[in-house]
């Protein structure tokens, strides 16, 4: 098993974000983890890769439990991530960012190996000629397949993917939606976060659902689509609407 | 990223002992003086970078670290009898030692907050040295004239300090482009960029930000201990002096901070506008002022410095000015 994820929950103050969240997550699989606005679906990231400590429950990965650990670890051990809000590192060129990826990785690669492994890359993703430029001044479209790039040139067993298609027009969906499925061709396993519901639901091997820091359903995208209970939780119980229109209380 | 056999990397070390070469050659004492404030500046400057210019943390205490090693290495060549070279090395390893110990305290500390205990580490260095009395309390120590005897003389003496001193800068600045071009470096530049993201790229930054301070302190106490065994004492008035906290930022700022080039050009700029300034009847009273404008106006306008501006004019120059 790639990832295991037990029972984990976290409570930040009065807000329960995380309550017993357990799913497992298959070598080779590509998983989308999607639900409302502030379901706890980032939270749930941070506490996997280590960036939050669960206040429950257990992390394990490829076998290892990394409960508690710092992120850094989760990285050597193969874990990548994007972020949803990019933050490529400004100043420093595009290669140089991707160097980076490659230095603390999985291999923990010296500057002159990472070179080549950044150079290929940046190719696969189309970023071959903007190599030099300060990674503060691409645009959006190619700060998300930078942060694609970076999390790639860890050579990473998961790669957590946080909303890489947001902001995108269609024809940049449906070329990350490319890169996305060859990535995971090549042998990479894929969690992602994603909004843009078509994309999410061609991609993904199996989906599971996140409100309010809770596990609401798992499935193939098809079963995913017909549950009442996701239904519900996006759009809310139209149930509801009929009690109101006939006076009564939601 | 350069690599060890590329010219641009070998620069400013070049740059530095043929500087220290030169005044060597012409032997005169007025130009040892005068290069050798410039040169402990630069050593400064440079050491100072390594934590602001590569990992992003902004400290008004550098200074501290030339004030606890100048004194740990005066302490032991005026009550050990240590020799000079030993107890500069000395001064380094408990200057080390000391930001170690006070890097798990602040390192924690980021942005402002961090600035601001850094200044009050130095003003607490300032306070316990003024009390502590194998150091002399407020009146500080003074080198026995004897003590020059072994190194031939007092004249002989200043010239070894000031050959150790272009030394221990020119290790300085070639540590500093050590440090850029390696991977460590990297990671300390993705420290300075986005911390959080560099944890999550694998980045161990507790590590990489303790021995980034370390290595930042090492060279000042080395400095101080020359510095202060040229003057012959030492006291806490002189060894803790925040304004030249403040100053080294600038010089740092002014010449580009992050580059290995930038805190040699902008310590020579900075000191010989104050030279200027403090032999000006004009000026004289200002220069701290001055200093503050200088500051403000780099911030605004020219915030890569000196070297990030010719780099901008002048494509060229990019491969060699790093």
């Amino acid at each position: 098993m790639m990832l295991e994820v037990k029972a984990v929950g976290k409570r930040f103050g009065g807000l329960q974000a995380l309550k017993g969240v357990t799913f497992m997550l298959a070598e080779g699989e590509i998983l989308g983890l999607i639900g409302p606005n502030g379901a706890g679906k980032t939270t749930l990231f941070n506490t996997i890769n280590g960036v939050f400590r669960p206040d429950t429950g257990r992390i394990i990965f490829r076998g290892e439990d990394l409960t508690g650990q710092p992120p850094w670890e989760a990285a050597k051990r193969g874990m990548a991530r994007t972020y949803q809000v990019v933050r490529p590192l400004n100043e420093l060129s595009v290669l140089e960012n991707v160097i980076a990826g490659a230095c603390f990785g999985r291999h923990a690669l010296s500057v002159r190996k990472a070179a080549v492994v950044a150079a290929e890359v940046l190719e696969m993703l189309g970023l071959s000629k903007q190599t030099c430029q300060p990674a503060g001044s691409l645009n959006v479209a190619e700060k998300k397949r930078l942060e694609l790039a970076r999390g790639l040139a860890a050579r990473p067993y998961l790669l957590l993917l946080d909303e890489v298609l947001a902001g995108l027009n269609p024809s940049e969906i449906s070329g990350m939606v490319d890169i996305i499925l060859k990535i995971r061709d090549s042998g990479i396993t894929i969690l992602m976060i994603e909004h843009v519901m078509q994309a999410v639901m061609k991609v993904s091997d199996r989906l599971i659902v996140l409100d309010d820091g809770e596990l609401i359903a798992e499935g193939r995208p098809s079963e995913i689509t017909n549950n009442p209970v996701v239904v519900r939780a996006y759009l809310g119980d139209p149930r509801d609407a009929e009690r109101l229109m006939a006076g009564g209380r939601a | 990223m350069k690599r060890w056999y590329q010219a641009g990397f070998w620069l400013p070390v070049a740059i530095m002992l043929a500087w220290g070469a030169a005044v060597w050659a012409g032997g005169e004492d007025a130009a040892r003086e005068k290069a050798f404030t410039l040169i402990m500046f630069v050593g400064l400057a440079s050491s100072l970078n390594i934590l602001l210019g590569y990992t992003g943390y902004v400290s008004f205490g550098h200074i501290v670290f030339f004030g606890l090693g100048g004194y740990m290495g005066f302490y032991l060549m005026a009550v050990c009898a240590w020799s000079l070279p030993l107890a500069a090395l000395a001064g380094g390893v408990v200057s080390a030692l000391i930001a170690g110990l006070l890097g798990l305290a602040v390192l924690r500390l980021r942005g402002a907050y961090f600035a601001l205990a850094t200044i009050g580490v130095n003003e607490a260095a300032r306070s316990f040295v003024s009390n502590f009395e194998p150091f002399g309390g407020s009146t500080g120590m003074s080198l026995n004239f004897s003590v020059y005897q072994q190194y031939g003389g007092a004249g002989k003496a200043l010239w070894l300090t000031f050959a150790l001193m272009v030394a221990v800068t020119a290790s300085a600045v070639l540590v500093s482009a050590m440090i850029k071009n390696s991977r460590f470096g990297l990671g300390l530049l993705a420290i300075r960029e986005d911390e959080d993201a560099a944890m999550v790229m694998g980045v161990r930054t507790p590590r990489a930000k303790t021995i980034a301070y370390m290595a930042s302190a090492f060279f000042p106490g080395v400095i101080g201990t020359l510095y202060f065994f040229k003057n012959g004492n030492v006291e806490p008035g002189d060894a803790f002096q925040l304004h030249m906290s403040i100053e080294l930022l600038v010089m740092v700022m002014l010449g580009g901070q992050g580059t290995v080039l930038g805190p040699l050009l902008g310590a020579v700029t900075y000191q010989g506008m104050r030279g200027y300034m403090l032999t000006s009847p004009l000026f004289k009273d200002l220069h701290l002022a001055v200093a503050g404008a200088v500051l403000l106006l780099i911030v605004l306008f020219v915030p890569a410095g000196l070297v990030g501006w010719l780099r901008g004019y002048f494509p060229k120059l990019r491969r060699a000015l790093e």
